[in-house]
């Protein structure tokens, strides 16, 4: 079950923050930002051969003690990461690599908003409503 | 009055304070009183009590706002907001609601009511043409607003809460105290929710022309001048009528729809795309997201809030608003300006697919009728022109509303066909996108419901056809310079003359007796020109349709005439002359009538040129704009096809 979504944008700051128990946020915080790194070295290693259109997907960044770290490329650089209870082992990298890719749908649906400056934060609901199923439904 | 505010004050939680009431009524009381008793509609719904002058005149109200020295246009809005439009008059409920909204203003607010919630001392009113408002003026500010702040606020919120049934009672609340009593809150809540919403569809209309369009003018100059109370709301309203087409025909609509906010009444409809249009010029296209962007922040509403407006409304999350899409995020805009709280999800008669249903029509329509849109480029006007031949003139009955100035009986009449047609849209909504697309191609038979004004409009639609025929240009032209080469050289050549007319025998008796009925045609080139000259053109002309062959027929008249007049003078001298001298008057009536024909076809010729140039040349523009393309796209392809020849 993921227990924390983040959204990173380009400038490897976060852009959006959503976890279930609310109280851990700046925990999540932390991991989140050192896995970035981990993130750009897989990018790297991957190469240019495997950009296809739904962003890269490098899957599984780091396995912490209490946690796994999932990380996601778009094309634009943004990166979600998320961190997912190390109990629920039976996750393969596709389903979480669909769930990226649903998650990347509905962060491009926000970002054709015009109203919002670009670092705002996002505030739409129908991202919340979406990125909160999501939590819910990878169990 | 001072009884009624009392009352007010001790009743439930008054507006104003004790300071802001007294000077409100005496104010209102002057007005009343300087309209020596305007006499007001006998209005039971507000409760305007007793006093006797129970609405203020017009013209003293008027004055007086002016004499608060704000615009004319914000003027316009607080008439508006302050609901005298909507009940007509001003009794001491808008008179209230007016003066505490100029305060407002003067204090640096906006026009709206929460501005009343807001702290304000009292309005100024300069130059006022009682001493008794200068000094209630002064003095009033000496009263110390602070000491009314907390009043006027608390006061208001926990009003506005206990009251807080449906947003637009909150209106309505506001107002009641100032009337008077205690009864006013349920006595209220009695004023039908459709002139609530009809004011705040006013005052949205009103309101939206000052940041978006600098359209004041037009509404200003209406309101002082004449007397009585009904006049200026009804100047108002014709102003209105002409630049939004609202007033009526929005309390008639709103009556019908009293739990639709989200209703799009079909001005408003027509306001919104033909604001599109001011953005878009092709009103099947987008709006893409930064232009819609600077528009909407006109609206001064919060960024948070238009984001979220988007969000609602742009369906399929392009990044760009199609028409329905933009009257959506139109509707909601104005309706959050107007104090509604946004909807969670789109209401379902803001869906795209309804408003597109519901309304296809103006996406054809607004081509035609461009009164508001400020940019429209000639090749858009070319293009409406020939959409005008073909687009259907139940469409074009929506639309001179908002062009002309029409009555209110006959936007009332297109009104109940809209009315009519709104119901029926569910129904025909299957039947409607059919017709959308069918719309191009058989316009004129397509109808929601025909009224006479309809027809009226088909039948007027039918004589303006567009530009002149080139054809009849090219002959004209053709014929015309033929005619004036030949024209000296007719004495020369009057003998060749002679062949030419026994090859159409018929042609010169009933163009004789045609002469004088066929003399206003503009064809007309009744020069005596050579046979030979006419023939040539003649036989150019012939191919062509049926007007043209009128000229050629008419020119060989003259020509026959002229051949008949010359061939009498030559051949026959003494007969002749006196058979000469008939055709002469003739020939000379023709002549005059030949040249001011000729004046009209070269005046024809001149704009058929004109137009024509006009479209070369924007033709030519996109030739070069396509040319630029196509140079920018085969250098992309140079550039990208990998170099194998070093």
């Amino acid at each position: 079950m993921a227990v924390c979504i983040m959204v990173i944008v380009k400038e490897n700051y976060p852009f959006y923050v959503r976890s279930i128990p609310v109280e851990n946020e700046l925990k999540f915080h932390s991991v989140v930002h050192t896995s970035l790194d981990l993130v750009d070295e897989k990018i790297s290693a991957m190469g240019k051969a495997l950009v296809d259109q739904r962003g890269l997907c490098p899957g599984l960044l780091y396995p912490t003690e209490d946690y796994k770290v999932y990380g996601y490329v778009t094309n634009s650089k943004v990166k979600f990461v998320t961190l997912v209870d190390s109990s629920n082992t039976a996750h393969r990298d596709n389903e979480i690599c669909s769930m990226f890719w649903k998650l990347h749908n509905s962060y491009t649906d926000v970002t054709c908003n015009p109203f919002p400056n670009p670092g705002d934060r996002i505030r739409p609901r129908v991202f919340d409503n979406m990125v909160t199923s999501l939590m819910t439904q990878v169990c | 009055m001072e009884a009624a505010a009392g009352g007010g004050c001790g009743s439930g939680p008054p507006l104003l304070s004790e300071s802001e009431q007294q000077c409100y009524s005496e104010l209102f009381a002057r007005c009343a009183g300087a309209a020596s008793g305007g006499p007001g509609p006998g209005h039971p719904e507000t409760s305007r009590v007793a006093s006797g002058a129970a609405t203020a005149a017009a013209g003293p109200v008027a004055d007086l706002f002016r004499a608060s020295q704000l615009p004319a246009e914000t003027l316009h809005q607080i008439t508006e907001l302050c609901g005298a439009k909507r009940v007509g008059y001003f009794g001491p409920t808008q008179f209230y609601v007016a003066l505490k909204l100029i305060a407002a203003v003067q204090s640096g607010l906006p026009v709206r009511i929460e501005s009343i919630k807001c702290e304000l001392p009292l309005p100024r009113f300069m130059m006022s043409k009682n001493d008794g408002e200068m000094r209630f003026g002064n003095p009033a500010e000496l009263h110390g607003s602070k000491v009314q702040i907390p009043y006027l606020t608390t006061e208001k919120n926990s009003f506005k809460r206990t009251d807080d049934e449906e947003k637009q009672e909150t209106q309505s609340p506001t107002m009641s105290p100032f009337a008077s009593p205690p009864s006013s809150p349920p006595h209220y809540q009695r004023v039908p929710l459709s002139h609530g919403y009809s004011k705040l569809r006013s005052s949205t209309e009103q309101m939206h022309p000052v940041p978006y369009e600098g359209r004041q003018p037009l509404v200003q100059p209406e309101g002082p001048s004449s007397g009585g109370p009904g006049t200026k709301p009804l100047r108002h309203q014709a102003s209105l009528i002409r630049s939004f087409s609202v007033e009526r025909e929005l309390q008639d609509n709103s009556s019908s729809y009293p739990d639709e906010p989200w209703r799009i009444t079909e001005e408003q409809r027509e306001y919104y795309v033909n604001q599109f249009r001011s953005l878009q010029p092709d009103p099947s296209s987008f709006i893409s997201g930064s232009v819609a962007k600077n528009f909407f922040t006109k609206s001064k509403l919060s960024i948070p809030e238009l984001s979220y407006i988007w969000e609602l409304s742009d369906a399929d999350c392009d990044g760009a608003l199609t028409l329905p899409e933009f009257c959506a995020a139109f509707h909601l805009i104005v309706a959050r300006k107007n104090g509604y709280p946004l909807p969670e999800g789109l209401p379902p008669t803001l869906q795209p697919e309804y408003l597109q249903a519901a309304f296809p029509k103006p996406k054809w329509d607004c081509a035609l009728f461009d009164s508001y849109s400020e940019s429209m480029p000639t090749n858009q006007q070319a293009r409406d022109l020939n959409r005008m031949e073909k687009t259907s003139v139940k469409d074009m009955a929506d639309f001179p509303v908002p062009t002309q100035d029409v009555t209110g009986d006959d936007k009332q009449a297109l009104k109940s066909t809209l009315n009519e047609a709104v119901p029926k849209d569910v129904p025909e909504d299957p039947a409607t996108p059919k017709d959308s697309n069918n719309l191009k191609a058989r316009p004129r038979s397509r109808s929601y419901s025909s009224t006479s004004i309809e027809e009226a409009m088909k039948r007027g639609e039918d004589p303006p056809t567009p530009p002149p025929r080139p054809q009849k240009s090219h002959s004209r032209a053709s014929s015309l310079d033929l005619n004036k080469v030949f024209q000296p050289s007719v004495p020369a050549t009057k003998s060749g003359l002679l062949p030419p007319p026994p090859a159409l025998p018929p042609r010169p008796c009933p163009s004789q007796s045609e002469q004088v009925s066929e003399a206003e045609l503009p064809s007309q080139l009744n020069r005596a020109p050579s046979q030979a000259a006419e023939s040539s053109p003649a036989k150019k002309d012939v191919p062509h349709s049926q007007p043209p062959s009128k000229p050629i027929r008419r020119k060989f008249r003259p020509e026959n005439q002229s051949a008949e007049s010359q061939e009498p003078s030559t051949t026959i001298s003494g007969p002749a002359s006196g058979a000469s001298v008939k055709p002469h008057p003739t020939v000379q009536k023709q002549s005059s009538k030949q040249k001011k024909a000729i004046q009209t076809a070269i005046r024809k010729n001149k704009e058929a040129n004109a137009v024509l140039a006009r479209l070369n040349s924007e033709l030519q523009q996109q030739l070069k704009e396509v040319h630029q393309e196509r140079i920018a796209l085969e250098n992309q392809l140079e550039q990208l096809r990998p170099v194998t020849v070093l």
